[in-house]
């Protein structure tokens, strides 16, 4: 165990600092019938050896030309991002607080809270949470907590990832709110604002609206958001960033705004890795920033005018509120944080803009060309970001399976997450899938389609 | 003083490496749904990103600059072929929805460490999916109440937590519907046994121990405690935060626990990264396996004899909390405590946990035959132990927070002040199994020099730091009044020139 610096020399002197024989003494105090004997483990390996396991491992994992979104999306990564990211003294500091030896995590929080502020037009955001099912359901607590409707109805659209439902429902379940799930229309595939209406004057405590929805169409973000206000409700917009560099941010929405943006920051530089660990951010308005949950940084001086940055409002948090703090939430994602604010400083407005807007290209020649095989529609009508649900003359599961093996991750399959969808698949083209790749796949598909089964 | 990213930025500046070629205008997206104006970020060139945010990186005190010997946390190094393995490209370009066939290697690895945790807790299955500490405790307690839900006794809402616990044992407890009951502790530094037992009863849906506890000591009476909640009807959650104590020598399961999750991000050497991720996975025992959150990974054996792995979800678990993450949680820091694990093996662990007393138990001695006042002098020392200052505080009129700060001039991270706040004007301090004799001796003198500044100026902790010694960005102590009062938590001032 390379990793434990004593010498023997050292062990001595320090045992007979304390005054016992040896390391086993120090643990006299746990009752002896608790003690076990030796732990059934693996062998310790070497460094060596540990990296040739990992390395067989990973190269098994080739993930192959990818076609999938549902919330998670393969984007070019500048090099520069994770060569600072991964700089030690990011990597292997704590939450910062002592704020005067961690002044670069802090300084570098504050700038990404004012990215993310921008670009979901709001007046604060904080430090980051899990992920963005469960900053979803931080942020649907937040909204019963603050909303003029305690106990109303939260709405919460089926366009919505039915992941984020599920983590919705299980982080709610003891609290007591009723959760209402919105049907969508089957033609546009987004929210019909008539849909709400049955809920007119019925105590609607938060509406979620979700831009792009899971199905990549864009939801009538204005009106509902009108609709929401006009009942009193807190609006939550759910966004993806990288469409934000093209679609208008939830602040902006309907004539007063939404009151809360979240979503998943994983678009913004950091890497697939089968689902983690990617960041959930969380914006509001400025009436409830004090019910938001997690950290928060602010600006401050020293005593000798300096500028300076500190974790604030901190009697909402855990450590000094405990059972009536705003959220349970210690540690963050923060590493991830770092990678987005470096990632969004090198792409900058327009890289961020035209990131969208390529991606957008690129799944509309992906779905012309798809659509150009017989017996293969788009599902829904209603207009898209860089995702759109296509109906496949069979059933999706074995097709994946087979376009897998010649290496194509096809997309994802909605029978998964919604009834009588078993034929209905979710595809995604990002700025990284070439014309060739789009080529590729719209033969292969065509050709696995034609393969007479047996 | 350094500028912020916003203050370089330039209207006319662009980074066109990272522009991709402007597409056709989207003319099917209706000009409802568009942004009217280019969203508010800075504008500037690759080198000043780059040196930008490595100047601020030198700013941070972090495990590889410098001794951080932050109580409760388990500052110690984080190998770096834990980081090197982990985030190899086979591991790191996966979609989360990709096949199984393409994530066999890395749902092998989770799989293994599954069995591992189980082992080490001594429970009968693993859930690794919660992302942070706080949130294995919400898997914890939401649980403790589906078990009681199941068995229609749904009146169980009173979570118990010793006084001393953690802040996110009675948070979470609130935010799974509990009402929370503080039980005290005794002047031993163990829970007082006759309050608990006033304590439970009908309304007990159980208890969140951390055990060694916050205190820095080997809760002894554990055992009784468990026959006490258990009798009443009641489960009980341990809290894994000080597993880097006892880690491979007692086990919770052998406690009497129902249910704990581990910090990976403590006890197993992944990076704590200014504030995360970690992972809390959660190891229960068989009458909460049921209710562990999905997914979990399952092996079987295919038609051809081979092992094969996957995600078992809500369809294998029908009684399950449900899903705590969009995906599969923190994949990527679970990795990295797989890689550590596989290098510590059984021995190692046990190593792990001999050395960080050992190292404990070194500090708290030399610093009380220095004078200073041990909290528990009756005591041992788990991996971490507690000074009070009270005495340096009544005498010269300084604070702890004081020592602290003027630790960071000695170029140490200060350990956790005010936390158990039990004892007054404390100091938590946890130096870790990867520090060497040479750190910790050099601690010591840099305590009995600032005593000894207390006692002759005082007020040069009271104004501590003056600048902390790091290159460029030194500031004095900051204003987190000011800071609370008026909070400026975006930057507002023009960005662009």
């Amino acid at each position: 165990m390379p990793f434990i610096p004593h010498t023997p020399a050292d062990i001595q002197t320090m045992l007979q600092c304390i005054g016992v024989p040896e390391v086993e003494s120090l643990f006299g105090e746990i009752p002896t019938d608790l003690r076990c004997p030796s732990l059934d483990l693996p062998p310790a390996l070497g460094e060596m050896a540990v990296g040739r396991l990992m390395r067989d491992r990973a190269e098994s994992d080739a993930n192959g030309l990818c076609f999938i979104g549902a919330g998670a999306y393969e984007h070019h990564i500048p090099a520069a991002v994770w060569e600072i990211a991964g700089r030690g003294e990011f990597l292997t500091s704590y939450t910062p607080y002592q704020a005067e030896a961690s002044q670069g995590t802090l300084r570098l929080l504050y700038e990404f809270q004012t990215m993310m502020a921008g670009l979901t037009a709001m007046d604060a955001g904080n430090a980051s949470l899990y992920d963005g099912g469960s900053g979803l359901g931080e942020a649907v607590l937040m909204a019963a907590r603050s909303s003029a409707h305690p106990g109303g109805k939260i709405l919460l659209p089926a366009t919505i990832h039915p992941h984020y439902r599920a983590v919705v429902q299980a982080m709610t379940r003891d609290q007591d709110l009723e959760v209402v799930e919105i049907p969508f229309d089957p033609v546009e595939g987004r929210i019909h604002p008539k849909t709400l209406n049955r809920f007119h004057g019925q105590k609607v405590a938060a509406l979620v609206i979700p831009q792009p929805n899971f199905f990549g169409v864009l939801e009538e973000v204005d009106l509902l958001t009108d609709w929401a206000k006009a009942e009193g409700a807190i609006v939550v917009g759910l966004v993806n960033p990288v469409s934000l560099g093209l679609l208008k941010p939830p602040g902006l929405w309907g004539a007063q705004g939404a009151d809360i943006a979240c979503g998943d920051g994983q678009p913004l530089g950091i890497p697939l890795s089968s689902g983690g660990p990617y960041f959930g951010f969380l914006c509001c308005k400025q009436p409830l920033l004090r019910q938001m949950p997690g950290r928060i940084v602010g600006r401050t001086e020293d005593p000798q005018g300096n500028t300076g940055f500190i974790l604030t409002l901190q009697a909402r948090e855990q450590h000094i509120r405990r059972a009536k703090a705003t959220s349970n939430i210690c540690t963050n994602q923060g590493l991830m944080t770092v990678a987005a604010a470096i990632h969004l400083s090198l792409l900058g407005p327009e890289g961020l803009a035209n990131t969208a807007a390529v991606c957008h290209a690129r799944t509309k020649a992906l779905v012309e060309k798809l659509t150009a095989i017989p017996g293969v529609t788009r599902l829904f009508s209603g207009p898209f970001f860089h995702e759109v649900a296509l109906k496949l003359p069979k059933p999706v599961a074995p097709v994946l399976a087979r376009l897998a093996r010649l290496g194509i991750q096809g997309g994802y399959r909605l029978g998964q997450g919604y009834a009588q969808m078993d034929k209905a698949l979710l595809v995604c083209a990002t700025e990284t899938r070439t014309e060739a790749d789009l080529d590729l796949y719209a033969d292969t598909l065509s050709w696995v389609l034609n393969v007479k089964e047996g | 003083m350094l500028e912020t990213i916003f203050d370089i930025s330039r209207d006319e500046r662009r980074n066109s490496q990272h522009i991709p070629e402007p597409p056709a205008p989207a003319e099917e997206i209706p000009e409802r749904f568009l942004r009217s104006a280019p969203p508010p970020l800075p504008r500037v060139s690759e080198l000043q990103v780059v040196r930008h945010y490595t100047r601020l990186s030198q700013l941070n005190f972090s495990v590889d600059t410098q001794f951080y010997p932050l109580g409760s946390c388990t500052m110690k190094y984080n190998p770096r072929a834990c980081h090197v393995l982990a985030t190899l490209p086979g591991f790191v370009n996966r979609h989360p929805f990709s096949n199984d066939d393409s994530g066999q290697g890395m749902l092998r690895c989770l799989y293994e460490l599954q069995e591992m945790l189980g082992e080490i807790a001594g429970m009968r299955a693993v859930s690794l999916i919660p992302m942070a500490g706080a949130q294995g405790e919400f898997a914890g307690v939401a649980m403790i109440r589906a078990h009681h839900r199941a068995r229609g006794d749904d009146a169980r809402r009173e979570m118990l937590v010793p006084d001393a616990s953690h802040g996110t044992n009675p948070a979470t407890a609130a935010m799974c519907g509990c009402t929370v009951r503080e039980i005290p502790t005794n002047s031993d530094g163990d829970v007082d046994l006759e309050a608990l037992r006033q304590a439970v009863g009908k309304q007990t849906a159980g208890l969140m121990l951390t055990n060694p506890s916050t205190l820095g000591v080997f809760e002894r009476q554990v055992k009784r405690m468990a026959e006490i909640v258990h009798a009443a009807g009641g489960l009980l959650y341990y809290d894994g935060a000080n597993l880097n104590a006892v880690a491979g020598r007692v086990r919770p399961g052998d406690m009497g626990f129902d249910a704990v999750h581990f910090n990976t991000h403590k006890t197993f050497a992944t990076p704590h990264g200014g504030g995360g991720p970690g992972a809390g996975p959660v190891a229960v025992s068989e009458r909460l396996a049921p209710y562990l959150p999905v997914p979990i990974v399952k092996k079987s054996i295919d038609d051809k004899g081979r092992e094969w792995f996957s995600w078992s979800g809500e369809e294998d678990l029908p009684d399950s909390i449900g899903r705590l993450a969009t995906f599969a949680g923190n994949v990527g820091v679970l990795l990295r405590a797989y890689v550590y694990l596989r290098m510590t093996g059984a021995e190692g662990l046990r190593r792990i946990s001999g050395f960080a007393t050992l190292n404990a138990n070194y500090l708290m001695a030399r610093l009380r035959k220095a004078g200073f006042t041990v909290a528990f002098p009756g005591r041992r020392a788990t991996h971490e132990f507690i000074i009070s200052l009270k005495p340096e505080a009544d005498a010269c009129g300084i604070s702890a927070l004081d020592f602290a700060k003027r630790l960071l001039e000695y170029d140490f991270h200060a350990p956790t002040i005010y936390f158990p706040s039990l004892v007054p004007e404390c100091l938590l301090i946890e130096p870790t199994e990867t520090e060497t004799l040479e750190t910790l001796d050099r601690f010591v003198e840099a305590m009995i020099a600032i005593r000894r500044e207390a006692q002759t100026d005082p007020q040069r902790l009271q104004t501590a730091p003056h600048a902390v010694p790091i290159p460029g960005g030194g500031v004095g102590r900051l204003d987190a009044t000011r800071a609370a009062r008026k909070p400026d938590l975006i930057w507002k001032e023009k960005m662009s020139r």
